[in-house]
């Protein structure tokens, strides 16, 4: 590794060397603040002969593939530039690619930096890799400035300013924990204004007293000079904090704090730089009191105005990606673009960039992640993190090439010596002082340790570096002094307080981060206490920070949300998002292991029939067949027959739909059986699975909200009650129904004749039955739920009936009640260890499956049901009826079946509650009454009862797989 | 109207309210005052109208509950030694040992009695037990979106 690590070295020193070269000629003069020779191809021309001058490189050259190109460049991009020879078979062009090539080359150089550092984990883990690249850079400036004499390459401002720095605020202000942040606005702010402010002026005042005193210094270094000094040098530096919090993983206040000060002191540091630079360039004996005032309000202006531009910027994009359904893919292009025009704007009106920059992520994350698609959100996450990364990483090198190059700074240990005790001092009694003010607010203070962690994490970064090498040397006479000190500060802070943080922390055992994400439950009752606060203060007449976030959130919800999200993405909520996204990863990784979660937790079920044979059996249908089950037959007919399709898949779907109802493993193991089953194919499959998913989860999102959701909650939560009445037999539910029961019942038929105009509502409710109504309308699947609804309403009106086939095929019905399925499942397992989810499952299977009886007593009532919806239904029920048959003669095999009541109970809880939601509920209610009209048959033969469920589309499969969920 | 209510608190009220609930002066009389304006009965103790007219309370998900938490059990009206006992308990908790009276017991913001208070915002029959009916009360007037996350929580 040392052997790679040093060819490494002497591949980057050749990149830089030809690097040092492209700087000097591509970068616009302007932004050439750094002591680059500003001279391009004499440059060039002159420098290649040292190259080849060096034995070291040379030899080295020869042995790698990268620097051969790059040398042989130089040479002939010089030869271009004397006017180029005749024709030649083979030719360079440097000059061509330099621009690119030198870019690539570093991010290279970077990236490949960071692997190694991460080859050995015990280094990693006490070496923080800012201190390791920054080390790097010190050793690739060294063989450099060996094989140059001269080391013309630096961090160049403009580079940073303009690509590295935005990388990485872009990342932190995307990605910036919105409630984390507001909640300790306040703190931050207070640091970062009054903070920065203090650390600023007393390092510069106290600067100039030793050098009044005679320590430090030349007579010509006036007092701008160092109160200009002291503004560079104490604002705290968000990349340097990043690189090194990130590794210590402190507690999420502690960090949101530092961090969040590193971010927002860039107005002041900017505007305070900027003050000075005016200040010193007219000479202090020009300042008048005006300008001081001058200098307030263009801290105001470049404070607030940044943040309005990134506001500005945020809701643009929001807007923007509000409409990028058909262009998907260009959606993270879309983020990139707009943060990005964010912080040139800002940076365009010299307003604060980075305030801008942390705004408009800050802003937009929660539109635009709710707008764009999945992919598109990973892409921006990842290529987000990728850019900030490598932007990070080339930052830290670049500090350390720069440090080498003796001739850009000059030293003065007096200097140095006191510009670091001051920063330290000033910034530990700042935080002392800040803080106990600080807590007479907080409701909780911030301890002694935090205040340790805060002065000790108030890092210096290459913001700093790059602003003092922006400095005019012209005007700034001490520069050079100031860029050693500012260089000795970065690495001081950097790499000492960065390699001694760690065992800071765990000295002073700082509260980690526990890097554990809330459960659903504390979620819910953190809500709960918002709403109980902000009930309080508005009782107490107080409009503290819980009223105004109230009234933020109203106005967000009544205003800006209709405003820049989708429509169909509007009324879903950051929980069904969740629940979403859980869902689908859980259904990809269910199915990832599909096998194994057969093989493993669902053999070890009591119920399972002939469970010992297992644990050998890896292959699903092996232990189908092993068990003799008529469902293992089936899948091997439909596996080996290819012809007669459409019956084979009927039954595939009837053997997986029985399969659904049984026990919740069964499920699974239906599900994996399904796709094991398919074995070459499970690509496609997973595809075609996952498309479904995503089917669903659209027509979930068109369909009205509210009271949808109102619907699915109320019907979930219900589910979830009578579920438990099988097992612990609570009276409210059960009298809760069968009070309302009968009059629930009734009315269904009228709500259909009279109510075709509310297809709205019925879409609502059809959400969570979709599998269920999905075979009534068995033509698209996406479409199914609503059209399946209108069937409910008007039978009359009903679609032009689906051909035969087409109703029967498993799949048209199959897939709206094969994603629910998986999302069930999903629900289950949402603690996030699959394993232990399943396991927790099965208990609570295992415990419901005790009580059989259940399904008997209710029977009445569900009789009844279906007897008055029957009428209704006939025209679809006849045709389920044939489903039905066709199911039972299939196969039998699958088992008992609790749920047919479970259910009706569910949904007749449901409407019983809600008398006014009554007509959308009505709806799903329509659908069990094919079931139930045979629930005689089924009593007698659970099999038949489960298929006729699955196989009655409407009813079957829909039904008990989102009751699913409520079991839980 | 701030100091027409302050002037109708007698001094002794003030101190005794003080002691009782840790409030400091100013604080007492602010709240009064606020008591004041939400009496619009003018009879010196608040109903359950009164605070159902603040405009924000009525879209708070859980404002109800919080009401009922002002009212001791059976009775419909809450004067204002009961509104700021009540709202003692969001006071800060206060850690010095010193400032604690063991005559005056527990002080209404230690954590046990928040605690309580918190409990008996779940427990709407005041049995002192939630029961499961109770608990799904509570979090499904949290907001429309939790109500499905119920299922989550077994």
């Amino acid at each position: 590794m040392r052997g790679l690590s040093l060819l490494l070295f002497i591949t980057v020193a050749s990149d830089a060397t030809t690097d040092l070269y492209v700087t000097g000629a591509s970068l616009p003069p302007e932004l050439e603040v750094s002591a680059a020779p500003a001279v391009t191809s004499p440059v060039a021309s002159r420098y290649i002969p040292e190259e080849y001058g060096h034995p070291g490189i040379a030899l080295a050259r020869s042995a790698e593939e990268p620097a051969a190109p790059s040398t042989e460049d130089g040479e002939s991009s010089s030869h271009h530039h004397h006017g180029g020879g005749g024709y030649k078979i083979v030719q360079w062009e440097w000059s061509y690619v330099q621009t690119p090539y030198i870019i690539a080359s570093w991010l290279l150089v970077a990236s490949v930096a960071k692997i190694l550092f991460h080859f050995s984990q015990r280094f990693t883990t006490a070496v923080p890799e800012s201190c390791m690249l920054i080390l790097l850079g010190l050793v690739l400036g060294a063989v450099v400035l060996i094989a140059s004499k001269k080391q013309p390459y630096q961090l160049d401002p403009g580079l940073f300013f303009l690509f590295l720095l935005p990388t990485i605020v872009g990342d932190a202000g995307y990605f910036m924990p919105a409630r984390l942040f507001f909640d300790n606005l306040g703190a931050i702010l207070m640091y970062a204004v009054v903070g920065t402010l203090w650390n600023a002026f007393c390092t510069g005042f106290c600067l100039y007293g030793v050098k009044m005193a005679g320590a430090i210094g030349e007579l010509l270094w006036g007092l701008m000079d160092f109160l200009l000094f002291g503004a560079l040098i104490s604002a705290v530096d968000p990349v340097a904090v990043l690189a090194v919090f990130e590794e210590v993983h402190v507690n999420e206040t502690l960090f949101i704090i530092v961090f969040g000060e590193s971010l927002l002191n860039d107005a002041v540091t900017v505007v305070l730089y900027e003050v000075y630079i005016s200040f010193v360039e007219v000479g202090p004996g020009n300042v008048y009191t005006a300008d001081y005032f001058k200098g307030i309000a263009s801290f105001l202006i470049v404070s607030i105005g940044g943040t309005l531009v990134g506001l500005i910027f945020a809701v643009i994009l929001a807007f923007v990606t509000r409409f990028t359904k058909k262009v998907r893919i260009i959606e993270p292009l879309f983020v990139f673009l707009l943060v990005y025009l964010a912080y040139l704007t800002a940076e365009l009106f010299s307003l604060s960039a980075i305030l801008s920059m942390t705004f408009c992520g800050i802003g937009c994350n929660k539109y635009v992640e709710a707008n764009i698609s999945q992919k598109s959100r990973t892409t921006v996450k990842y290529t987000m993190k990728t850019l900030a990364s490598i932007a990070e990483t080339i930052i830290f090198i670049f500090l350390g090439i720069s440090a080498v190059d003796k001739s850009k700074w000059a030293w003065d240990t007096g200097l140095v010596v006191s510009t670091l005790i001051f920063i330290l001092v000033f910034r530990a009694v700042g935080v002392a002082g800040q803080t106990w003010f600080l807590n007479w607010f907080r409701l909780v203070p911030l301890e002694k340790i935090d205040q340790v962690m805060m002065s000790y994490g108030g890092l210096r970064g290459a913001v700093a570096f790059a602003l003092v090498v922006l400095l005019d040397k012209e005007q700034v006479k001490a520069k050079d002094y100031f860029v050693a000190t500012t260089i000795v500060v970065v690495f001081f802070t950097v790499m000492f307080q960065g390699l001694t943080i760690k065992p800071l922390v765990k000295w002073l055992k700082v509260p980690r981060s526990t890097n554990r994400k809330p459960t659903i439950n504390e979620e819910i009752h953190e809500h709960a206490f918002d709403h109980i606060l902000t009930a309080v203060e508005d009782i107490a007449g107080l409009n503290g920070y819980h009223h105004w976030r109230d009234k933020w959130e109203q106005f967000d919800k009544n205003y800006l949300s209709k405003l820049l999200l989708r429509k169909s993405v509007y009324h879903k909520s950051e929980l069904w998002e969740a629940y979403q996204k859980i869902n689908i990863r859980d259904a990809i990784s269910v199915i990832d292991q599909g096998g194994n979660v057969l093989t493993s937790a669902r053999l070890s079920l009591p119920s399972m029939a002939s469970r010992t044979s297992f644990p050998e059996v890896t292959n699903v249908t092996n232990y189908l067949r092993e068990n003799g089950s008529g469902v293992c037959l089936d899948l091997q007919v439909i596996d080996t027959v290819p012809g007669a399709k459409i019956e084979e898949e009927l039954e595939t779907h009837h053997v997986l739909a029985g399969n659904l109802y049984k026990p919740r493993r069964r499920y699974q193991s239906h599900y994996s059986r399904h796709f094991m089953t398919v074995g070459e194919k499970e690509r496609q499959d997973r595809e075609v699975f996952q498309r479904n998913m995503h089917n669903r989860l659209e027509s979930f999102k068109s369909t009205r909200y509210k009271r949808h959701k109102k619907d699915r909650s109320q019907k979930k939560r219900k589910g979830s009650d009578a579920k438990e009445q099988d097992t612990s037999d609570k009276p409210r539910r059960n009298v809760s129904w069968q009070d309302k029961d009968p009059v629930v019942v009734p009315m269904a038929p009228e709500e259909d004749k009279h109510d075709p105009s509310e297809p709205d509502k019925y879409d609502d409710v059809g959400i969570t039955f979709v599998a269920r109504k999905a075979p009534e309308t068995p033509k698209e699947r996406p479409k199914s739920v609503s059209a399946a609804l209108d069937v409910c309403q008007s039978p009359v009106a009903a679609p032009p009936s689906p051909t035969c086939g087409e109703k029967n095929l498993p799949w048209k019905s199959g897939m709206g009640s094969l994603p629910p399925c998986v999302s069930v499942e999903a629900t289950k397992i949402i603690p996030i260890d699959l394993q232990q989810a399943w396991n927790q499952s099965i208990s609570s299977l295992e415990s419901l499956a005790s009580p059989p009886a259940p399904p008997e007593p209710q029977h009445p009532r569900v009789s009844t049901l279906s007897r008055l919806g029957g009428p209704v239904r006939t025209p679809t029920k006849g045709k389920s009826g044939g489903g039905v048959c066709a199911a039972s003669g299939s196969d039998t095999g699958s088992g008992q079946f609790r749920f047919p009541t479970g259910k009706e109970e569910e949904e007749e809880g449901t409407l019983s509650q809600q008398p006014q939601e009554m007509q959308p509920l009505m709806s799903s209610l329509r659908p069990p009454p094919p079931p139930a009209t045979q629930s005689a048959r089924k009593r007698r033969n659970p099999c038949v009862y489960l298929r006729s469920l699955v196989t009655v589309p409407p009813s079957g499969g829909g039904d008990p797989q989102s009751r699913r969920p409520t079991q839980l | 109207m701030g100091s027409r209510a302050s002037s109708l608190l007698r001094e002794e009220d003030i101190e005794e309210i003080k002691k009782q609930t840790g409030f400091s002066h100013s604080q007492i009389t602010r709240l009064y005052s606020r008591f004041h304006s939400l009496d619009k009965g003018e009879n010196g103790a608040l109903s359950r109208e009164d605070f159902q007219r603040i405009p924000e309370l009525a879209i708070n998900p859980l404002g109800d509950r919080i009401i009922n938490a002002f009212f001791p059990e059976g009775e419909d009206q809450v004067n204002f030694r009961g509104f700021m006992r009540t709202l003692a308990h969001f006071r800060p908790v206060e850690d010095n040992e010193k400032n604690k009276d063991p005559t005056s017991g527990e002080p209404l913001n230690s954590r046990t009695n928040k605690l309580f208070f918190a409990f008996q915002l779940y427990d709407l029959d005041r049995d002192d037990k939630i029961s499961r009916d109770e608990l799904l009360q509570v979090l499904e007037k949290v907001d429309v979106e939790q109500k499905m996350s119920i299922r989550f929580l077994h």
